[in-house]
């Protein structure tokens, strides 16, 4: 059953509070973030469906939302995923290298998941660190200024952060 | 050194918090706004300050405001344009990082200017982080009494939220945020009408860049007179300008539009050149949608003058021998960077962050991509140079919002100042995929005809 906690819910009133009576709409992005967030990292069609009932749309009007924004994932992705900027900027200072690193040492192309679920590798279009390339993203934060050794650093982190969650 | 009238105490440690921000003069103009001005006399200092947007189209601020509607009874709105996503920006993200409290005090005096009480600061998705620091800044201010019920015993009454987005270049675009703040998908709108008459919900909104809107704070300070007097013409007070690419030190810079490219590029008080000895090559100013100079025409204007580092200056000679100033994005190119491989990854950009309303702009930026990666890879013909030409051109002017000019703007000139680096890929298709064009003539010195 997909429910958000009780916490969450009232999460999900506050935002709504912020929006003029009936402008409940408005909550959509954000809630989806949170939605996401709390339902294994990516958007589910049940999950769409729970966020239209929970802001009182029709199930289309979150599907048309959800599929727009490049942020929420429609299918099932790792559990650390490195979004590698490939932008003008960012290819200026080797972010080609960077995906080509990861590939040789992860075996995953952009759009791929590693096999035991841990990492997928995406690549993205410029996310405003252009001074500090070449970038990802990892979860909430960006990593600058990657070098290969810093690439093998982040992979071994998360690895110690799973080993440490589970 | 110029003079800093945002980016001056960004390094004073604590300065993200308000006890700090505050010992350092922090939020004098709310004192000074709410208790000794009325609304018309704080757009009237932003008027007179010749403040001009400082996301990318450079509109005079002031005149934006006083075309805000204020029929009886209708809410007003405030939302600041944090979605910062054109290549080569990152200036807000510095700003709102760093000095948040510099953003909220903006957002207070000029929410305050516009009647609005309720205040929006729509942040692109990825700085997910920076969310949480703003949203700290607006719990110490309300904390502090600088929000919520009757500020400072002025009857005014202000709240400001962050609204996060999720991954979309277009919702910089003033009409796709406002879509997109209401919960839908980032399709820009046909104006008229404008938001100053019809924005979010249906009401009068005016959307400001972020930069905007922390430089009412100095002009409230200091007077819009006093503000006016610092850079040239009409290029006032001072620009961040977040320099990346090939530079010993990228960065965000403030700058007081009065320093010459060279300048900038060059001196160790900013960029401190190129790094490894390498030569300029080419430069794009003011963010990805801006017209590629090569360094000729970037140093020096097609009349031989030293160009400055500001609007009129950049734009100087139109988009024949010019660019634009934007939103401050000045993207540097050493020698050995293909300009062909630069435009196809800004071509593929515009395809991705189309939102797929207009024809032309849904259509011709995936035509663009792909030419321009047929190109780079040698598998391209002359005729697709001509082509590509031509497809921007029917792009240009004829989508309902600037995204379309946004894609069309760097092939054009890709083409216009690099046609030979083109037409070295297809003449050299194997040579073309093993090494880049380089530097080529695009730094000899211009002849300029006697006048």
């Amino acid at each position: 059953m997909i429910k958000f906690s009780e916490e969450k819910l009232q999460e999900v009133s506050n935002i709504i509070a912020r929006y003029p009576q009936g402008r409940q709409k408005s909550a959509l992005l954000p809630v989806l973030h949170l939605a996401q967030q709390e339902f294994g990292g990516w958007l589910d069609v049940p999950v769409m469906d729970y966020v239209a009932s929970l802001l009182q749309l029709e199930p289309i009007e979150v599907y048309e939302v959800a599929t727009f924004y490049s942020m929420y994932n429609l299918k099932h992705v790792g559990r650390y995923m490195f979004e590698v900027c490939q932008t003008g900027p960012c290819m200026l200072r080797g972010s080609d290298d960077i995906v080509k690193y990861i590939y040789d040492k992860l075996g995953i192309k952009p759009g791929e998941t590693t096999s035991d679920g841990m990492f997928t590798l995406k690549t993205v279009e410029c996310l405003g660190a252009c001074g500090y390339a070449p970038m990802m993203q990892l979860g909430k934060h960006f990593r600058e200024h990657l070098t290969p050794e810093k690439v093998d650093s982040i992979i071994e982190e998360c690895r110690q952060h799973a080993a440490s969650a589970n | 050194m110029g003079r800093k009238l945002l980016l001056e105490k960004d390094k004073v440690e604590g300065i993200r918090y308000f006890d700090v921000y505050r010992r350092e003069g922090g939020y004098r103009s709310v004192e000074k706004a709410l208790k000794s001005m009325s609304p018309d006399g704080i757009t009237e200092e932003v008027k007179k300050s010749g403040l001009r947007g400082r996301g990318g189209a450079g509109f005079p601020t002031g005149m934006k405001w006083s075309f805000l509607a204020k029929p009886e009874g209708v809410p007003r709105y405030l939302v600041v344009n944090a979605d910062e996503s054109e290549p080569g920006t990152f200036k807000d993200r510095y700003l709102m990082e760093f000095i948040p409290h510099l953003l909220i005090e903006g957002m207070i005096v000029s929410s305050y200017a516009l009647g609005s009480n309720t205040s929006f600061i729509y942040i692109r998705g990825e700085y997910a982080w920076i969310v949480d620091i703003l949203e700290q800044a607006i719990a110490e201010a309300r904390n502090n009494g600088f929000l919520g019920k009757n500020i400072l015993g002025s009857g005014f009454d202000c709240e400001i939220y962050v609204q996060r987005g999720a991954g979309a270049y277009i919702c910089g675009e003033e009409t796709a945020l406002i879509e997109s703040l209401e919960g839908k998908r980032g399709n820009p709108r046909i104006k008229p009408p404008f938001p100053a008459v019809k924005g979010l919900w249906g009401c009068p909104t005016v959307v400001n860049n972020v930069e905007t809107i922390a430089a009412v704070v100095p002009i409230i300070n200091e007077g819009g007179e006093e503000y006016a007097k610092i850079g040239v013409g009409k290029s006032t007070g001072t620009k961040l300008i977040s320099a990346c690419g090939n530079l010993n030190k990228p960065g965000v810079y403030e700058i007081d539009m009065t320093i010459s490219v060279e300048e900038f590029i060059f001196s160790d008080e900013y960029c401190g050149g190129i790094p490894n000895g390498k030569r300029l090559k080419a430069c794009i100013p003011g963010g990805s949608s801006v017209p590629i100079l090569p360094a000729n025409l970037l140093l020096k204007t097609a009349k031989g003058e030293s160009r400055i580092m500001n609007y009129e200056s950049l734009s100087d000679g139109g988009f024949a021998t010019g660019s634009m100033m934007g939103s401050g994005g000045f993207i540097v190119f050493d020698e050995d960077q293909c300009v062909v491989k630069h435009t196809y990854t800004l071509a593929r950009f515009y395809r991705h962050e189309s939102c797929g309303q207009c024809s032309p702009c849904r259509e011709g930026t995936g035509w663009m991509e792909k030419l321009l990666l047929r190109l780079e890879n040698g598998q391209g013909k002359m005729s697709d140079i001509d082509l590509l030409w031509d497809i921007q051109r029917k792009i240009e002017g004829n989508t309902i919002c600037p995204l379309g000019d946004a894609a069309a703007w760097p092939v054009a000139a890709a083409i216009r100042h690099f046609r030979d680096e083109f037409e070295w890929h297809v003449l050299n298709p194997e040579e073309a995929t093993k090494r880049n064009f380089g530097l080529a003539h695009y730094a000899d010195e211009l002849a300029v005809p006697a006048s």
